[in-house]
């Protein structure tokens, strides 16, 4: 210890950097960082409302005009109401686009240093990552609970139960989970404007081959086979079941349990990209 | 991985990118209580050596060890005991610099109340107590480097590294940086710092290590590395090209040591050892001999001519 550098310093071997700490411990500081870096997040959005605003806005404007000016040009095929057919595809379509917030803010600390920083630092080698995906759903949570609510205002409605509709919720908030661990490793793997421009170029494809506008029967066959299988059409799917509102339908064996791919898809998805994220994370190879 | 009295040593450190190599055959010995410069031009393989050593980089050849700990087989250790300040200030742009202190103040476990109480210190300590809520963002360049330092010492560590501290900063933030590095090395902290100027290697370090091409090719006190290159140079030129070799003679004879000469620009130059000496008698001496002079300069050596002089020195030693 340096006494006459810092004669308050705490000692940089203090019992909470001990080696002795057991597991419990370690899953405890874990934790405590992750809530640290998430923490940081909130902060910002005090900081700059404004931001956080204008971010929810997108989301809200996309909903508003889909729904009123589309809305008269399209029918829903075995009748129903148009609004109450859109709104779970907007709701997914949302999920999938926020995610470049993620890569944005990942790939701005890593150009700052400040992930470099935070890598020398004592810390787990999952905390940050963890803290970055908690803030992102924190702020997923709040974007589709106003977006639920545009909806309610706009005349959508589910006609399931209140616990099917939890369910609707928690199949969207869980897809993007997935997603914003995948953001996470994009915005770690690739350097610089690359990883936004990356994510972009995905969420297009991602969000708009799907089923969310436009039953993949009427697709080609095979754009009609990638748009099934695409993780979004599950959900999407699986969403309309569970909020009582009108679907494509459809015979693939993909479409009938969309239900269980809705889960199956972004736990898989996670279950590849968090070990990579917290890899690339400790290793940051290159 | 023992480590006999050094704070940070390097042994055959190597890290390839692709077909090239950042480091090759990289060797450092920085001694506990010591402040060590890593001097070398951009692209010689600084940051990559201050990477490797912050654990931040893996490296494909040789071993390390900070603080007594290998960098490879205990990274963990080896992070409890250093602080590193980048080459890019990395603080939180949006926080203030209390927001970013407490952040990092916490993320040390210290607790909240004890990161706050730390953050005041550090930012009283740092002139920078009254930058309030102020985002980082709004910082001067010298205000943001002194928040990076102070950032880095939230647990006063044993071993500090500072990756081109004060390039890019105006000569009074360049000083505000000097004087608190200089604090922290009175205290007793290990310091090993990269520059690319070798002015301040000689204002802040105790030994420099010459880094060219991904090795250290010499490493001295910064009297010796003067020394060995003779210090400051003469340049004159003649106006007769005839008169080249009269003036290189001269030269010669005064100052003791062999002249470069250019005959294109019909110029003579040589390192000095005592600058005011070697001017005046060689101005006399070419006075006497009439040889007309259009120009005489006397300056210090640049950068370029310290790692050309060091980089042949080494190649010659070695062949
Ligand atoms: N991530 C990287 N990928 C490829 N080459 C790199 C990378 N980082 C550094 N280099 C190369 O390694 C060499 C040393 O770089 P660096 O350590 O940054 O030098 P310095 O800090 O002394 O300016 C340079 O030639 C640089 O181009
Ligand atoms: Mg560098």
């Amino acid at each position: 210890m340096n006494a006459t550098a810092a004669p308050s310093a705490p000692s940089a071997a203090g019992p909470a950097h001990g080696e002795a700490g057991g597991f419990a411990a370690r899953v405890r500081w874990a934790v405590a960082d992750g809530w640290t870096i998430t923490r940081r997040d909130v902060l910002h959005w005090l900081r700059r409302p404004g931001q956080l605003v204008a971010g929810l806005l997108f989301p809200v404007m996309m909903l508003l005009m889909f729904g009123f000016l589309f809305g008269g040009a399209m029918t829903v095929p075995g009748g129903g109401d148009y609004r109450e057919f859109l709104m779970p595809g907007m709701f997914a379509m949302t999920m999938v686009f926020g995610v470049g917030e993620t890569v944005t803010a990942v790939s701005h600390d890593m150009a700052r240093g400040v992930t470099d920083r935070f890598r020398s630092m004592p810390m787990a080698p999952s905390a940050v990552v963890v803290g970055r995906c908690a803030a992102d759903m924190l702020r997923s949570a709040i974007t589709l609970a106003i977006l639920l609510g545009c909806g309610l205002l706009a005349g959508w409605q589910w006609n399931g139960t209140g616990g099917e509709a939890a369910a609707a919720v928690g199949l969207l908030l869980l897809l993007r989970f997935s997603l914003v661990w995948l953001g996470i490793y994009v915005g770690l793997a690739v350097r610089g404007e690359g990883a936004v421009t990356a994510v972009h170029t995905l969420e297009f494809p991602l969000g708009f081959l799907s089923n969310a506008f436009a039953a993949t029967a009427t697709m080609p066959l095979w754009l009609g086979t990638v748009a099934d299988w695409n993780p979004l059409s599950s959900t999407v799917t699986a969403t309309r079941e569970l909020f009582g509102n009108p679907g494509w339908g459809g015979e693939t064996w993909i479409a009938q349990n969309a239900l269980l791919m809705a889960v199956v898809w972004p736990l898989a998805i996670v279950a590849v990209f968090f070990p990579l994220c917290v890899r690339r994370y400790r290793d940051m190879a290159g | 991985m023992e480590t006999t009295g050094g704070a940070v040593t390097a042994r055959g450190l190597g890290k390839r990118y692709g077909r090239s190599w950042a480091l090759r055959g990289f060797d450092l010995h920085v001694p506990v209580g010591s402040v060590c410069g890593l001097l070398g031009p951009n692209g010689a393989g600084k940051t990559t050596a201050v990477r490797v050593l912050t654990t931040l980089l893996r490296a494909d050849e040789g071993t390390a060890s900070v603080a007594g700990h290998d960098v490879a087989a205990h990274g963990d250790r080896v992070r409890r005991s250093i602080g590193l300040v980048g080459q890019n200030a990395a603080v939180d742009e949006v926080l203030s610099g209390r927001q970013n202190l407490e952040m990092f103040g916490r993320l040390h476990h210290l607790g909240s109340r004890r990161a706050a109480a730390r953050a005041d210190e550090l930012l009283e300590r740092f002139r920078l107590a009254d930058t309030g809520r102020k985002p980082v963002g709004a910082y001067s360049g010298g205000m943001r480097r002194r928040l990076d330092l102070a950032a880095s010492m939230i647990l006063a560590p044993p071993v500090l590294f500072l990756d081109e501290p004060t390039t890019g900063l105006d000569p009074r933030s360049r000083d505000e940086v000097w004087g608190a590095v200089r604090e922290l090395v009175a205290g007793g902290t290990t310091v090993l710092l990269t520059t690319q100027y070798l002015e301040e290697a000689d204002r802040l370090a105790d030994r420099i290590s010459v880094v060219s091409s991904g090795r250290v090719v010499a490493e001295g006190t910064p009297g010796e590395l003067k020394s060995r290159l003779g210090g400051d140079r003469l340049d004159l030129v003649v106006r007769d090209p005839a008169a080249l070799a009269g003036a290189a003679g001269i030269v010669r004879r005064v100052v003791g040591a062999e002249p470069d000469t250019d005959v294109e620009n019909r110029r003579v130059g040589v390192g000095v050892e005592d600058r005011v000496a070697a001017l005046t008698e060689v101005v006399r001496a070419l006075e006497e001999q009439r040889i007309g002079v259009e120009d005489v300069v006397l300056r210090r050596p640049t950068l370029d001519e310290v790692f050309l002089h060091l980089t042949e020195a080494e190649e010659e030693t070695t062949r």
